[in-house]
């Protein structure tokens, strides 16, 4: 599958160097997550150019662009559902391969994906900790993980749902979001990938959504949060990354940018205002 | 996305939006405490039907040949069930049933006399090997499982026509010639351990019940209301009361006949057993959650294969005891095995228990229940001399009631998710 012009990536070292792709640079290890040339090509569609990403702790990151930018492409790779075909990333300074989505949530990443991925057929414990049941001499411990789960959406503010032993199927979008968010964020997770959590939500459940993502924060957590929505955006974010072609055009801080820059940038690719791809921007 | 399970389970009923309230309410009713209570009520009108049209229909002899009859249909439902809970199904499982109970008759049979001990779990061996066959085939090679197993239903029916006239000119069956085998069905419990088992199983239950129910209320959880796990506590030592009296009732006669036939506590460790699995461990969570979404359990790290082939292997223990019983019973095995009918009414006894064909719902009381009501329309209706057109026809209006009301079910379920 790998098909990329790039050259083999190299020259890593333990110190934090890297060449290789196009983010020749120092690997900050302060950074949660660092992304240096990823590309990712399917056949001949190539999907990632080279991005460049830095993801800080505790900060919510809104990686934004139009449909196809390959948004959701950079999130599986990061989530190991389809290894990059060049680049390297770093895990605190540290570079990792995950190839599945099991080796990046043992690094501490959880995804939720934009199709949610939970069972309807099951309730909310289940889902909670679906493929990491707790057990008692083999036998499901149903105690502990419903108390867990309560206290954890206690914890969330998640107040709105009745019985954690409801059926998923029988949830409103909201908290069936609120309930894939619950399930990443269970595992000690430092890093909360999501992809679209708003798209398909009324004002009142987007808005609890986004309360979410900034306990999220307000505890620690990194999120990197995908939409479309440019409100909600500049409501939660604390740093903008724009996507545009495959490539990243940009990123930093929210301050260095606002709607109208935003919009541009996501149209076009760049922008009078906003300095381009800038890696150290803040 | 390529399998058709996730095409089953994915796809979506749009626009039910009038039929919405009322499938909410039908859900309610089915999926409430146990998810039995309108099937109960249906056999409750069944059993005071017949027994208005005739009094021999509550005798003690022939609520227990009603248990006899159905404990085939118990068994392979439940066998059946480990697979339509993950969206499969097993078309083959009759003829498989009838190559483990042939396997098991040849060995015992006077010319070969192996050991019972070693022959009947040879029997079921060979039932669980023919379910990983297909388990393999339809899992690598990403193949529905109906098609395969239809295919396979068409070939076991040679492989056991094929063993049954290997063992030289038999005019197309084989005896049993072994005692345990045919005492499986046809030998009964002594009265007292008729009663030992019935006993042991009610304060097992009702141990289970109280206790979890305890144990969650002193974590601070909801727990259902005590006096209602007590009214449920009661109401199965009731039955059991009643069951022992009645296999402990003379029922022959010209000789003295009574006890509880072996094959009832044979039907109530599978059902045990399965129920434990289904609910207990991982492996019964994470085949529900195949059936839910295969999807979600891949991305929640589950190996889904691995699942997918136990579930198989399940399936194919449970066909193996069902062929023991049903050699048993018939006191032989033969070439007529109308092993596509039993595949039918396994399917039915599930579905009309309250399991879902399209996967993700059922449980293995199900089979049970369901088992039981196809034996009482059979068995009333051979009472009262209706027609094997008759008989066939409402059997048939009882699976499509109840194939409908899982179809609606299943709508209201999709459509309050979007
Ligand atoms: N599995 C795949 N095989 C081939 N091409 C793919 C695959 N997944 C994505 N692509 C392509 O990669 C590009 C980026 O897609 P991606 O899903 O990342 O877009 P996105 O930014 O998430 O868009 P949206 O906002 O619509 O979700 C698109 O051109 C898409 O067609
Ligand atoms: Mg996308």
């Amino acid at each position: 599958m790998t098909l990329t012009p790039e050259p083999p990536t190299s020259g890593v070292s333990e110190a934090g160097y890297t060449t290789g792709g196009s983010g020749v640079g120092v690997i900050d290890k302060e950074q949660l997550l660092s992304l240096r040339g990823i590309a990712k090509s399917f056949g001949p569609v190539q999907a990632l150019k080279r991005v460049d990403l830095d993801v800080p702790p505790a900060q919510v990151t809104a990686l934004i662009g139009d449909n196809g930018a390959g948004k959701s492409v950079l999130i599986k790779t990061i989530s190991g559902i389809y290894p990059a075909s060049a680049g390297q990333i770093f895990w605190k300074g540290r570079e990792v391969h995950p190839h599945t989505p099991r080796d990046s949530s043992e690094l501490g990443i959880a995804t939720v994906y934009q199709d949610l991925a939970l069972c309807d057929n099951l309730d909310i414990v289940q889902n909670m900790y679906l493929g990491r049941e707790e057990t008692r001499f083999t036998q499901l411990d149903e105690i502990k993980m419903e108390l867990a789960t309560k206290e954890l959406l206690k914890d969330l503010a998640v107040s709105t749902v009745k019985s954690v032993r409801q059926l998923v199927g029988s949830l409103s979008g909201g908290q069936r979001q609120a309930i894939a968010v619950a399930r990443a964020v269970m595992r000690d997770s430092e890093l909360v990938i999501m992809d679209e959590p708003t798209a398909a939500l009324g004002v009142s459940q987007t808005a609890q959504v986004l309360e979410l993502v900034r306990t999220l924060a307000s505890r620690g957590i990194a999120v990197i949060l995908i939409s479309h929505n440019l409100n909600d955006v500049f409501k939660v974010a604390d740093r903008i990354a724009v996507m545009h072609l495959g490539t990243l055009v940009s990123h930093g801080p929210i301050a260095n940018y606002d709607v109208a820059s935003a919009v541009e940038m996501i149209t076009t690719g760049a922008s009078s205002r906003v300095p381009t791809n800038s890696p150290n921007g803040d | 996305m390529s399998t058709p399970l996730e095409a089953s389970s994915s796809e979506q009923v749009d626009d039910v939006s009038s039929s919405v309230s009322l499938a909410k309410q039908i859900r309610r009713l089915w999926q409430g405490d146990t998810g039995l209570g309108p099937i109960l009520i249906g056999l409750l009108v069944l059993i005071i039907y017949f027994e208005a049209r005739t009094s021999v229909f509550l005798s003690a002899g022939n609520i227990t040949n009603l248990f006899i009859q159905a404990t085939i249909f118990i068994l392979l439902g439940m066998a059946e069930i480990w697979l339509l809970l993950m969206g499969d199904i097993d078309l083959s499982i009759g003829y498989s049933a009838g190559i483990g109970g042939a396997v098991a008759v040849i060995l015992t049979s006077t010319q070969h006399d192996w050991s019972w001990f070693i022959a009947l779990p040879l029997g079921v061996l060979a039932c669980v090997l023919i379910s990983v066959v297909w388990g393999t085939i339809v899992i690598r090679l990403r193949l529905p499982s109906f098609i395969v197993t239809l295919a396979g239903q068409i070939g076991l029916l040679g492989v056991l026509l094929y063993l049954i006239n290997s063992q030289g000119n038999t005019g197309g069956s084989l005896p049993v010639q072994e005692k345990v085998l045919y005492d499986l069905v046809n030998g009964d419990l002594s009265p007292v351990a008729t009663w030992v088992v019935i006993v042991a199983s009610v304060v097992l239950l009702g141990w289970i019940i109280l206790r979890s129910d305890q144990r969650r209320r002193s974590a601070g959880l909801e727990a259902k209301p005590m006096w209602l796990s007590f009214a449920k506590v009661i109401a199965l030592a009731a039955a059991g009361v009643l069951l022992a009296i009645i296999f402990n009732t003379n029922r022959s006669s010209f000789t003295f006949l009574n006890g509880m036939p072996f094959a009832i506590p044979i039907d109530l460790g599978v059902l045990a057993a399965g129920t434990f699995i289904l609910t207990k461990t991982r492996a019964g969570r994470y085949i529900y959650a195949i059936g839910g979404n295969v999807e979600a359990a891949r991305r929640a790290g589950i190996n889904v294969n691995r699942y997918r082939l136990l579930a198989f292997v399940f399936s194919g223990f449970t066909t193996g005891i069902a062929g023991l019983l049903y050699v048993s019973r018939l006191n032989g095995i033969s070439t007529g095995i109308e092993g596509g009918t039993y595949v039918l009414y396994a399917v039915a006894a599930g579905v009309i228990g309250g399991t879902s064909l399209f996967g993700g719902r059922g449980k293995m009381i199900h089979a049970v229940v369901g088992g039981l009501v196809i034996a009482t329309i059979y068995n009333g209706m051979a009472l009262i001399n209706v027609s094997a057109a008759g008989l066939y026809m409402v059997t048939a209006l009882v699976l499509l009631a109840a194939v409908v009301v899982d179809a609606i079910a299943r709508r209201s379920n999709s459509s309050s998710t979007n």
